[in-house]
């Protein structure tokens, strides 16, 4: 899994502009499933038929990350941005970004202000590509650039500038893997989402396509277990897969987590529970789609969320293929 | 160009705030009717014109969609002493509105937004922006009966300026007016409806975008397009920066219609914007981009319906919007028209793939 | 139906527990008590509880009429549980002066937890003044540095029955006061619950050619997420939302609230279609129903704000109920406001017909 894992968080794709990470995604599960769509959002949607008697379940995970996008390109080349999807001014300074064709450039500070005595903000903020005058520089307004560290995988511990979502992608990826061959009743939907950053918007389109019985979101969340984490969260990352019993936007279907637990008790799979006070995921567009839908998500706990270098356990995500694939084997899920 | 600056002038005069969209509403429904096979209004009062394409079936169902409504106030109470009290309809920068004229209700009685001489006020307070609560409206009345003779509370008010030309010279043509924020994208849509195209076109003239493009939701649901275009009038913040600054002016007035890659609501579709600069080469119209990241338009509810709508942005370049005035270049609104009219030409299934 | 079964509807939904999320008790609530009056009763995968009433006399419907009233109440979720306390995070918009020295009662899902089923009382406290310095005294304390104390010894507390994500309903009985005022917690929003059970009582005496759904919704106060699925689901001609606004109370701006003992306000602005404010303001005049017009010029903050953008688009109205001490355990409402509310909706229902369609559209 660590080499999926590397080749998912080595690909492009901010929000809006996934088209790279959706071909790697697509080449991942080619032979995989029975259909694939991508929609007018750009979420790749995956369909696993069942044998029958079961239901329309939906599992989701988004395929672009945060980044930022050149807004304006002054007289001596520096590149001036706006955000793309929320990032933290402080995690930015000094930081290497990548665009789509592979330059790189490092983010400047406005001279003006002075870091020593407030928090700078993103609007002082430019890309330099190392250009020495205006001419050299390729870069316009409106191209986009990311975050991104290589993967690295130390212990238990795997590190890269996306795991929001590309750790998701992977469980997901990994769970068509160990499915194959194997026959279950329901109709698996498994829609690799865009623009997740920026809204939840590709889920809200994707869900009302799809009008499952069921959906799960596959996501990342905050950890408990950092120096003075606050608020205070009994997430911490090792002790298993996290079932979101709420977050900032929505509050999960209380039976739905019941039957996750009941699952991963009898399957022996460690699983912690989720309350998280800042962010929100796939599931909030989803549970309102039509008519409603029991929705709920599972997480893998991360450190250093939108920042450069986010850390998840492999214990953990192993726990989170093992749970959903437990899961969508039972004959009824709800 | 006078027909467009003819229809510009009675859009932008007419009353219509969010909520209160009706009498540009009529207005509207009696320029299109001609051109149009049928038109509906809806639950919340969008305006929805439908006109088949000439092409062969399957034709493309394409809505474009302009928003009647600008913002304004509502009169929240009326106090013993004659004077209104107000709170804004949308977002208006409050330090616009001292001592501004106003027009309330739908029988547009005149008043003033009150001001504070300066004589009488300290340095202190001379400096301090004032909340829009803290405002008074003076119809002239001298008690509570009186005012209510003629306004009552809830009545809708915009601020009052009337439609000038300020420029007539053929190279520079530029005009003064409010709501061209979305008045200028309701006339370049009504000229747009003047012919046919290929395919099958949805014109919607939307009601309540300044509160949170709810118009434009419902209208796209009912309609169910395959594609859509907003028609918007934009940021312009082209005025000079101080000499050292070297600053995006968002859009610049006399550029040409300006294309959205990306503003707070939508991501536009690549495919789209390929066939919008397409179709400006095509044509020879000279387009810019507006910096990304700001504003919110219809498309941001438009795409996200149903099972989701490849949308874009066109933005004509508007000075000083969600003010009681702005400025348009003439030239720009055309172009608009004309670039949207040509898109109309070429749009095809093609177009709304995405790759990868 | 009269004011004083309003009253003891209302005594005994106030009394149930279900912050956002956790609605199922306050929901079988909802669907005993409006028992004899409805049709149909059922509960959606959000939790909200849809209730139907046919025409009478029985008959094709000539409309669809959807009232909304939320049955969520704001309340507290455990974040952690440490030696023996319970850390708390928000559900909704609770304010933490207010937390400090309250009563709550914690309901426990853990194994084992059954044995508690009308949860556990638990108190938060706050330390001596004796032992802190001044300044201290001074500050509003965090919600996270609160803690709930169930007085239990911390190895049952840590023994497994309580989890993390467990909900913690605020206390606030049920105090008759003078003047026909009452004050408890979850005013916000059973008030408007009691007014649409009551009105779907007195409809029980009258005819109406209109099919009424009455839904308790669920998690409004986390986002109108329930009335978002409901009316989409439930897919009414027209709709009311029904919830509170702002009392007039010392030391509150009164340009920002309402009079109680007034009745019902009936909300205008661009989030309520004008023909339907006009009908009720119509039918407000001819019952002398007492009411305010109460000036919204942008989000509503209600479901009739989620409600109206549903679908194709629902032409929809908002009766709000004056109530004192907003999300507090004591916010305090008028018996009149409730039954005045009440009576209004069922006189307004009873004279729908299938003119009123037509005329909407030329009324927006």
């Amino acid at each position: 899994m660590i080499e999926l894992v590397r080749r998912l968080t080595d690909a492009f794709g901010v929000s809006g502009y996934e088209d790279q990470i959706r071909s790697v995604i697509r080449a991942e599960v080619e032979g995989l499933a029975d259909e694939m769509r991508v929609d007018a959002l750009g979420n790749l949607a995956v369909l696993r038929r069942g044998t029958g008697g079961g239901q329309k379940v939906m599992l989701a995970a988004h395929m672009d990350q945060i980044g930022l996008m050149v807004s304006h390109v002054d007289d001596r080349g520096y590149l001036w941005f706006t955000s793309i999807g929320y990032l933290y001014a402080l995690a930015c300074w000094g930081g290497q970004v990548r665009f789509a064709d592979g330059t790189v450039g490092t983010v400047g500070l406005d001279g003006r202000v002075n870091p020593t005595k407030a928090l700078p903000a993103l609007r002082d903020m430019y890309v330099d590509v190392g250009a020495t005058g205006r001419a050299e520089v390729k870069q316009k307004v409106g191209d986009v650039a990311v975050f991104s560290l290589p993967f690295v995988a130390q212990g238990d511990a795997w590190f890269a500038s996306n795991m929001d979502d590309r750790i998701g992608c992977a469980v997901l990826v990994q769970l068509l893997r160990e499915l194959r061959g194997q026959e279950i009743t329901h109709d698996l939907y498994v829609v690799f989402t865009a623009q997740e950053e920026v809204g939840p918007r590709g889920a809200v389109v994707s869900a009302y396509a799809i009008d499952p019985d069921l959906a799960i979101a596959v996501d990342v969340t905050d950890t408990g277990d950092t120096p003075h984490a606050s608020p205070p969260m009994e997430v911490h990352m090792g002790r298993g897969v996290a079932i979101k019993v709420q977050d900032s936007g929505m509050i999960s279907h209380a039976g739905l987590n019941r039957r996750l637990m009941a699952t991963a008790d009898s399957a022996g799979v460690p699983y912690q529970l989720e309350v998280l006070q800042g962010g929100t995921t796939d599931a909030y567009s989803i549970q309102v789609s039509r008519q409603g839908i029991p929705t709920t998500a599972l997480s893998l706990p991360s450190r250093y969320i939108h920042a450069p270098s986010q850390i998840v356990d492999r214990r953990d995500v192993e726990a989170a293929v093992a749970l959903l694939r437990a899961f969508v084997s039972q004959p009824t899920c709800i | 160009m006078t027909e467009l600056s003819d229809l510009l002038e009675r859009l932008s005069n007419e009353f219509g705030p969010s909520g209160q969209e009706r009498k540009v509403r009529t207005l509207i429904r009696d320029e299109i009717s001609p051109h149009v096979d049928r038109v509906e209004v809806d639950a919340l009062g969008n305006l929805l014109a439908y006109k088949q394409g000439t092409g062969p079936e399957p034709r493309l169902r394409v809505m474009l969609s302009a928003h009647m409504d600008e913002v304004g106030f509502m009169v929240t109470r009326i106090e013993k002493g004659g004077h209104l009290r107000l709170r804004l309809v949308g977002s208006i920068d409050k330090r616009v509105l001292l001592a501004k004229r106003v027009l309330i209700g739908e029988a547009q009685i005149p008043g003033v937004i009150c001001s504070p001489p300066p004589h009488l006020q300290s340095a202190e307070q001379r400096v301090k922006v004032l909340d829009a609560d803290t405002l008074a409206i003076d119809v002239g009345a001298s008690s509570e009966k009186e005012a209510g003779a003629k306004v009552k509370v809830g009545d809708y008010g915009v601020l009052a300026s009337r439609y000038v030309t300020l420029s007539a010279d053929p190279r520079w043509p530029t005009v003064r007016g409010k709501a061209f924020d979305d008045r200028a994208g309701c006339s370049a849509l009504i000229s747009i409806l003047g012919r046919s195209y290929p395919v099958d076109l949805i014109a919607a003239f939307t009601v309540q975008e300044e509160v949170g493009l709810r118009g434009a939701r419902v209208a796209a649901y009912r309609a169910a397009p395959e594609a859509a275009f907003a028609l918007e009038g934009t940021i312009c913040d082209d005025t000079p920066a101080p000499e050292d600054e070297d600053r995006t002016a968002v859009t610049r007035m006399g550029d040409g219609p300006a294309l959205t890659l990306m503003d707070r609501s939508v991501v536009s579709h690549p495919g789209m914007t390929r066939l919008l600069e397409a179709a400006a080469e095509a044509q020879g119209i000279k387009i810019q981009y507006k910096a990304p990241g700001l504003g919110s338009t219809d498309s941001g509810a438009i795409h996200l319906t149903r099972a989701g709508v490849p949308a874009s942005v066109i933005g004509i370049p508007c000075r000083y919007i969600h003010s009681p005035a702005s400025i348009l270049n003439l030239d720009d609104l055309a172009n608009t028209a004309r670039l949207v009219a040509a898109a109309l030409e070429l749009i095809s299934q093609q177009d709304l793939v995405r790759q990868g | 139906m009269d004011k004083s079964g309003i009253g003891e509807l209302l005594r005994q939904l106030v009394s149930a527990d279900g912050p956002s999320g956790s609605e199922e008790a306050v929901g079988s609530l909802v669907k005993e008590l409006s028992g004899s009056f409805v049709d149909e009763a059922r509960i959606d995968a959000l939790g909200n509880t849809i209730l139907r009433r046919a025409p009478r006399p029985q008959a094709a419907p000539a409309g669809r009429i959807m009232l909304a009233a939320h049955m969520d109440e704001i309340g507290l979720v455990v974040t952690r549980i440490d030696r023996g306390f319970l850390h708390i995070g928000k559900i909704g918009g609770v304010d933490p002066r207010l937390i400090l020295g309250q009563t709550v009662t914690l309901y426990p899902s853990g194994p084992s937890s059954e044995s508690y089923p009308d949860g556990l009382p638990g108190y938060i406290g706050s330390r001596p003044p004796h032992v802190l310095p001044l300044e201290e005294r001074e500050r509003v304390i965090p919600l996270q540095d609160l803690r709930v104390d169930l007085g239990l010894a911390p190895e049952l507390v840590g023994s497994g029955f309580i989890r993390v994500g467990d909900r913690v309903a605020v206390s606030g009985p049920y105090t008759e006061l003078l003047g026909g005022r009452i004050a408890s917690k979850a005013m916000d929003n059973r008030a408007s619950v009691a007014a649409m059970l009551g009105a779907l009582g007195y409809l029980d005496s009258m005819t109406h050619s209109w099919e009424v759904y009455g839904v308790a919704t669920s998690q409004e106060e986390i986002g109108l997420r329930g009335a978002t699925a409901g009316a989409w689901a439930v897919a009414p001609d027209l709709a009311i939302a029904i919830d509170v606004t702002f009392a007039e109370q010392p030391g509150i701006d009164d340009s920002e609230t309402i009079a109680m003992d007034q009745g019902p306000a009936i909300g205008w602005g661009p989030n309520l279609h004008p023909g339907i404010v006009r009908a009720l303001r119509e039918t407000a005049d001819a019952l002398e129903i007492p009411y305010v017009l109460d000036p919204q010029p942008g989000a509503t903050g209600t479901d009739a704000w989620c409600i109206q953008i549903t679908g194709q688009g629902i032409p929809t109205g908002l009766l709000s109920i004056p109530v004192r001490n907003m999300h507090s355990p004591v916010e305090t409402v008028a018996l009149s406001d409730i039954d005045r509310t009440a009576r209004l909706l069922a006189a307004f229902i009873g004279r729908l017909d299938a003119e009123i369609l037509n005329r909407l559209p030329e009324e927006v």
